[in-house]
């Protein structure tokens, strides 16, 4: 049994050791809006919080994560800068396809948490692990730029 | 892509409108979507006048999508055209998914339920309106009855009937048993323009509220109860078979439930997808690669050069081109080659389903649910009226869902187990698996007369015909249209022209749309010729199309607005380049100038980029942008970067690593400017974007280096590397 | 029937015994197969049997791994025991030919007789398989296998190894373990003209596009620097806090081998490590040039936060596991960048108890210019030097 923290919530887990946490948010816990891109790491639409710092689930061992705190999109609206970004992306009609903007949207709030004012390089070097298909980058690094200006 | 015609003669009344109390409404619900707003529980005294609007008694007001979301925004699109003439907000709608049903959301321009060819718009913008203006004017023939007052002393708006006079109100729920009861009117009068309140706004898109917080359900999330979830690998080598694999091995993997098999195909099913990667892997499934192991890109290579000797059929022919050539005072004879793409959506092939003896339903994105459904019926034996296509937002389209084979191979393997079952490809079975652009291999020669205009213009293309295999009837004798579409009629006055195409099929390999279709292919080679021309006849590139556009007053107006907001004809610095490309495609005229710099290591960085549009009447000014800059990105990605190569039978990509997509820290910022001629017949836009960044791109780094690139991609080929 | 009914009891007993010693000779001669590393050469290329097939290319030709399954024809079924042990001494095969030194019998004719014939036993309780490897492509006067002979006569130590008195038996073992299973030297100690063994012992070099690092006590270039729990983590895991992962061959030698010993036979090597001879072998440490930064270290940058930092973060500690973290790693102080090109030229991967841990080759999408910049970026931004790398590094 391995026991992990998801959005404050406690769950026991029957896995095995490798199993990837994009699997367990996905298909055992329900949590789907973390998604499957590319399972290498490439393109980020798995990206979810540990300990406030982004990473990949498609990469990351469920027993790797010990007593960290895992936060997913489902969750970041709950947070100051997760609001924040999500209404901004809303403002500025980012969206397309939406398959990886879970992903972006991860990225982007990390992002503004470590850097409340940031540039278009810090914009390009926190964002550029985040593939969009549909081609959303002007418009990410306009919605970033004002949900860094609504602060 | 079926190719879009005009949409004023083909409503066809009888099968539009359908008024009747709602006997279809539980049928209607089925194709709801989990997670956008859903639909309103059917418990009778339903309005339903036509396919597209179902209004409950406690009010709920659902619209019915007949194409398919993707991100181009037209969930929103086409229910803001509803909307208006229905006199409702945007706040107050549900959206649905349409069912698969022919007889009810076939799109009669493009001649079945499809979304595809930039057309939904176009196929919508009045057939929609007078849909949603029928449904009003029955509800107000129902208040003006219930009032014992004439209609005409009543209007509609947001969800409610109001008596001018008197002021009272009944909303549309109150009145939907009683509308359900008017007769269809034979006669609809649509809103004037300047009335509208929704057209030519930009609302919040009511797509991607879900999308923003992971509630929305792509088909990869669909869970059913007691569903399994199953990884699929076809042979690697198309027409290969599967030979063994080591069933003992995926048993010892924690979770796998089933391994099923066709000829070609292996999947493993477990409790979870990881699991079944993991079963898989287990597997180590052994093919026999059959007849196509040999093939390479360099045999498909040779094929198509071969071919393109060929007389192909002739898609166009004006004044006597040989002849005029031979006049001509300079001449160009060029080749311009565009690989095989992959689509590379970000959410990779997926289809759930759950078949039974007496019925199936299946949960897919697909953007043609009627073909899903056969496909789920040829495979099955079940009649398709026993079928569910439950249609979900997709995450990515640009082409790829517009096939349905993955949804047969889906349902060839569900049809042996009882419960029901997600089977998806990884994003290596994805990019290998994937029904590729076609390659195309294009010769072109045109020459200038002493006056330095084009006199002569002779351009044979050799690739792939999609049409043949994706809807044949769609051929014209013989000739697969899309193949010269952007290339026969071209903006520019050209006295003597010649179009020919051959068709050749890659052995082994199965050919697709892709986001642009033809003129994404042959854009790139007209406007980068015209390029060439513009400089061997010693001209600025503006100022050689400009002459050419006598007759094209809106080509000549999107081109001078690009022109005039990049600044051009003003100095750069030293490195940098500006690339112009004009193109009229899927009835929308746009032009695009793009500047790059061109670094000492041969780095290209993209800069920025104008594009000016004129796509007729505007529905979203937002969306329009939205697709232009990413449409754009989509295009550069592929000029840069993209290229599927194969090797013994197999594609030598298989994720971001190798197929690369581009970056934000790569992509230009992208301006777009709307010109619209609002009395031309409207445009389409998802895929306009598109055609211009391959020439675009070419003609900068032209005027950046000196070097003319005339291949796709580009980067292999300033770094040296190819 | 009393007395047969004791025979049968007898005979059972003696059979069950023999069972059992059968059952432990072989369970014996898997752990020793583990040690040494038979699968890093003789694995299939799909990685699921011991027929061979993968190639060799060394300086003076390419040599393929022969079928290791108990296979009659293609494999070693037809081995005796006497065979045996005059293949892995000598390298000679029962077909008379003798072997290329690739196959380490230089190193497993230290082995004793129990454990080479166990190693046998284990052999062949394996799925013969028929897999005949690709003929070697050597030319003159490599191809001629006798040339061998006198090439024996210089390299080839045969002897069993003895028990030295004046050390511990953990340093013994160690010995054991290092110099006649691991076969450690075999990638580590630079190799003489005859592409035999040279004097320098575990100096560390370059094997097959790699660098094999130095393995002395030398504190600069050596393992002097490593303390015993970093050495214990990076050869039982395959990583240690603050000196990157193993990857490339390594990781394999760790995969298939390392990850399966004891503990106390990862601490017996350590300690006979530590009594090699410092040797102050290694690449140069290149000098950072003060302003020297160009564009090109621009681009090196935005391709790492494109395509490597999911995996590695910015600071190169490594996301979503340790295995990612690129930070103090020998690799990136080498100015010759032998290890970076290595990894991204061909990928690498390792096993861990958390699951597989890979990286893909990053060839076919970025051009040499890119990852030449990629390279440079990363020996200037961890290493803290800059080095010029040949774009013709990457090309093939």
């Amino acid at each position: 049994m391995i026991t992990i923290r998801v959005n404050n919530e406690s769950h026991q887990l029957d896995v095995t050791d490798d199993m990837p946490l994009l699997w367990v948010l996905r298909d055992i816990l329900g949590l789907t809006g973390t998604k499957y891109g590319c399972g290498v790491a490439q393109c980020g639409a798995c990206t979810i919080h540990i300990d406030g710092i982004p990473a990949r689930a498609c990469q990351l061992p469920v027993s790797l994560i010990g007593d960290r705190h895992i936060t997913t999109i489902e969750a970041i609206g709950n947070t100051k800068e997760g609001a924040r970004i999500q209404a901004a992306w809303l403002q500025n009609q980012v969206i397309q396809c939406g398959y990886c903007q879970s992903g972006q949207i991860m990225a982007a709030t990390a992002l503004l948490r470590d850097n409340p004012n940031p540039t278009d390089d810090d914009i390009d070097d926190a964002m550029s692990g985040n593939i969009c298909r549909c081609g959303t980058y002007v418009r990410i690094r306009e919605a970033i730029h004002q949900a860094a200006n609504n602060a | 892509m079926p190719k879009p015609r005009d949409i004023g003669a083909v409503l066809n009344r009888r099968a539009f409108f359908q008024g009747s109390l709602a006997l279809g409404g539980g049928m209607l619900l089925s194709g709801m979507i989990p997670g956008l707003p859903g639909a309103q529980a059917d418990t009778g005294g339903v309005f339903n006048p036509n396919a597209f609007i179902r209004i409950d008694r406690s009010g709920g007001i659902t619209l019915i999508m007949r194409h398919a979301e993707m991100g181009q925004g037209i969930y929103t699109g086409i229910a803001m055209l509803i909307a208006e003439e229905l006199e409702v907000d945007l706040e107050q709608v549900v959206l649905e998914a349409a069912p698969a049903d022919p007889s009810r959301y076939t799109d009669s321009a493009a001649g079945e339920e499809v979304t595809g060819g930039s057309a939904s718009t176009r196929d919508s913008w009045l057939p929609l309106r007078q849909a949603g203006a029928a449904a009003r004017i029955m509800l107000v023939a129902a208040a003006a009855a219930r009032w014992n007052v004439l209609p005409k002393s009543c209007a509609a708006q947001h969800g409610q009937i109001i008596h001018v006079l008197t002021g009272r109100t009944l909303s549309y729920g109150d009145l939907a048993e009683e509308a359900a009861l008017q007769k269809v009117p034979e006669k609809i009068i649509l809103k004037d323009p300047s009335t509208f309140r929704l057209i030519g706004t930009s609302p919040q898109r009511l797509d991607t509220k879900p999308k923003s917080n992971g509630t929305a359900i792509f088909g990869m999330d669909v869970r059913v109860p007691g569903m399994k979830i199953g990884r699929i690998m076809a042979s690697p080598v198309q027409g290969g078979r599967l030979i063994s694999y080591d069933s003992v091995a995926v048993r010892a993997i924690a979770g796998v439930v089933d391994i099923i098999t066709l000829p070609d195909v292996i999947a493993v099913i477990g409790d979870h997808s990881w699991a079944a990667i993991k079963g898989l892997e287990a597997a180590n499934p052994q093919w026999d690669p059959g007849p196509h192991a040999a093939v390479s890109t360099k045999i498909l290579m040779d094929d198509l050069r071969r071919a393109s000797d060929r007389t192909g059929l002739v898609a166009k022919n004006t004044g006597d081109v040989d002849a005029a050539l031979a006049a001509c005072s300079h001449q160009i004879d060029a080749v311009y080659e565009l690989p095989f793409l992959a689509h590379a959506a970000l959410e990779p092939i997926n289809t759930t389903l759950h078949i039974r003896p007496d019925g199936a339903d299946v949960w897919v994105g697909t953007q043609v649910p009627v073909r899903a459904r056969q496909e789920v019926a040829n495979a099955t034996g079940l009649p398709p009226e026993k079928i569910a296509i439950h249609n979900h937002v997709i995450g990515g389209g640009f082409g790829r869902r517009l096939d349905s084979g993955s949804i047969g191979q889906a349902a060839r393997l569900a049809k042996q187990i009882s419960y029901p079952v997600k089977l998806f490809w990884t994003r290596e079975e994805d990019i290998q698996q994937d029904q590729f652009r076609p390659f195309y291999y294009d010769r072109i020669s045109a020459g200038l007369n002493k006056q330095r205009r084009i006199a002569a213009w002779k351009h044979r293309t050799t690739g792939s015909y999609v049409t043949t295999r994706w809807a044949p009837e769609g051929l014209q004798n013989g000739l697969d249209t899309d193949t010269v579409d952007g290339a026969t009629e071209t903006p520019y006055a050209i006295p003597a022209q010649r179009n020919e195409s051959v068709q050749c099929e890659p052995e082994g390999l199965t050919t697709l749309w892709w986001r642009g279709v033809g003129p994404t292919h042959n854009i790139f080679v007209v406007e980068g010729m015209i390029d060439e021309l513009a400089h061997l006849a010693e001209t600025d590139p503006l100022d050689f199309r400009r002459s050419m556009l006598g007759h094209s007053p809106r080509g000549l107006k999107v081109l001078n607005e690009a022109a005039s907001k990049s600044g051009w004809g003003t100095p750069l610095p030293a490195g940098h380049g500006r690339g112009i490309a004009l193109h009229y495609s899927f009835q929308t005229w746009a032009a695009t100038v793009l500047e790059v710099r061109v670094t000492r290591d041969n780095d290209i960085r993209l800069i920025w980029a104008d594009t000016a549009v004129d796509c007729g009447p505007i529905v979203f000014p937002d969306a329009i942008k939205a697709q232009i800059q990413g449409g754009l990105i989509f295009g550069l990605t592929m000029a840069l970067y993209n290229e599927i190569t194969v090797t013994n039978g197999r594609v030598d990509q298989s994720n971001f690593h190798d197929y690369r997509m581009m970056r934000i820290n790569e992509a230009p910022d992208i301006r777009v400017h709307l010109v619209p001629d609002l009395s031309a017949d409207i445009g389409g836009i998802g895929e306009v974007g598109t055609v211009a960044a391959a020439p675009a791109l070419a003609n900068a780094i032209f005027a950046a280096t000196g070097r003319r690139l005339r291949r796709i991609p580009f980067v292999p080929q300033i770094a040296g590397k190819s | 029937m009393k007395y047969f009914l004791l025979f049968f009891a007898v005979i059972m007993a003696i059979s069950a015994r023999s069972a059992q010693a059968q059952t432990d000779l072989i369970e014996q001669g898997k752990t020793l197969f583990r040690a040494a590393d038979c699968a890093a050469c003789h694995l299939s290329s799909d990685g699921q049997t011991l027929s061979g097939g993968k190639a060799f290319s060394l300086p003076f030709g390419t040599v393929y791994a022969v079928n290791i399954t108990p296979d009659r024809e293609t494999g070693i079924g037809a081995y005796t025991d006497e065979q045996w042990l005059r293949m892995m001494r000598t390298g000679v095969d029962r077909n008379e030919r003798h072997l290329y030194p690739v196959m380490p019998y230089t190193s497993y004719t230290f082995l004793n007789d129990a454990d080479t014939l166990a190693i046998k036993a284990y052999l062949f309780t394996l799925k013969p398989v028929q897999a005949k490897a690709p003929e070697n492509r050597l030319p003159f006067p490599f191809n001629q296998r006798w040339v061998m002979t006198f090439w024996n006569w210089f390299n080839n130590p045969n002897r069993r190894m003895t028990t030295d008195p004046h050390r511990t038996p953990e340093w013994n073992r160690g010995a054991y373990l290092v110099e006649a299973l691991g076969h450690c030297d075999q990638c580590h100690t630079p190799r003489n003209f005859m592409f035999g063994l040279s004097g320098k012992a575990y100096a560390g070099t370059v094997q097959v596009g790699w660098r094999a690092y130095n393995l002395t006590s030398d504190t600069e270039h050596g393992l002097g620097g490593w303390s015993d729990s970093e050495l214990f983590e990076y050869l039982s895991t395959g990583y240690a806090p603050h000196r990157g992962p193993a990857s490339g061959p390594m990781a394999e030698a760790i995969k298939n081998s390392l990850r399966y010993l004891p503990a106390e036979d990862i601490r017996a090597m350590i300690v006979y490590l530590r009594s090699i001879p410092a040797r102050s072998n290694g690449p140069q440490r290149g000098k950072r040039v003060p302003g020297a930064s160009g564009e090109n270290e621009d681009v090196g940058r935005h391709i790492f936060q494109q395509a490597c930092m999911g995996c590695h973060l910015e600071n190169g500690a490594g996301r979503q596991s340790d295995w990612g973290a690129l930070e103090g790693a020998h690799s990136l102080s080498d100015p010759a960048a032998t290890n970076i090109i290595a990894v991204l030229r061909t990928g690498t991967s390792i096993k861990t108890e958390h699951g597989k841990m890979a990286m893909p080759s990053f060839t076919k999408a970025y051009t040499p210019q890119e990852l030449t910049a990629i390279s440079e970026y990363l020996l200037d931004h961890f290493g803290g030097i800059q080095a010029p790398i040949k774009p013709e590094s990457f090309k093939n």
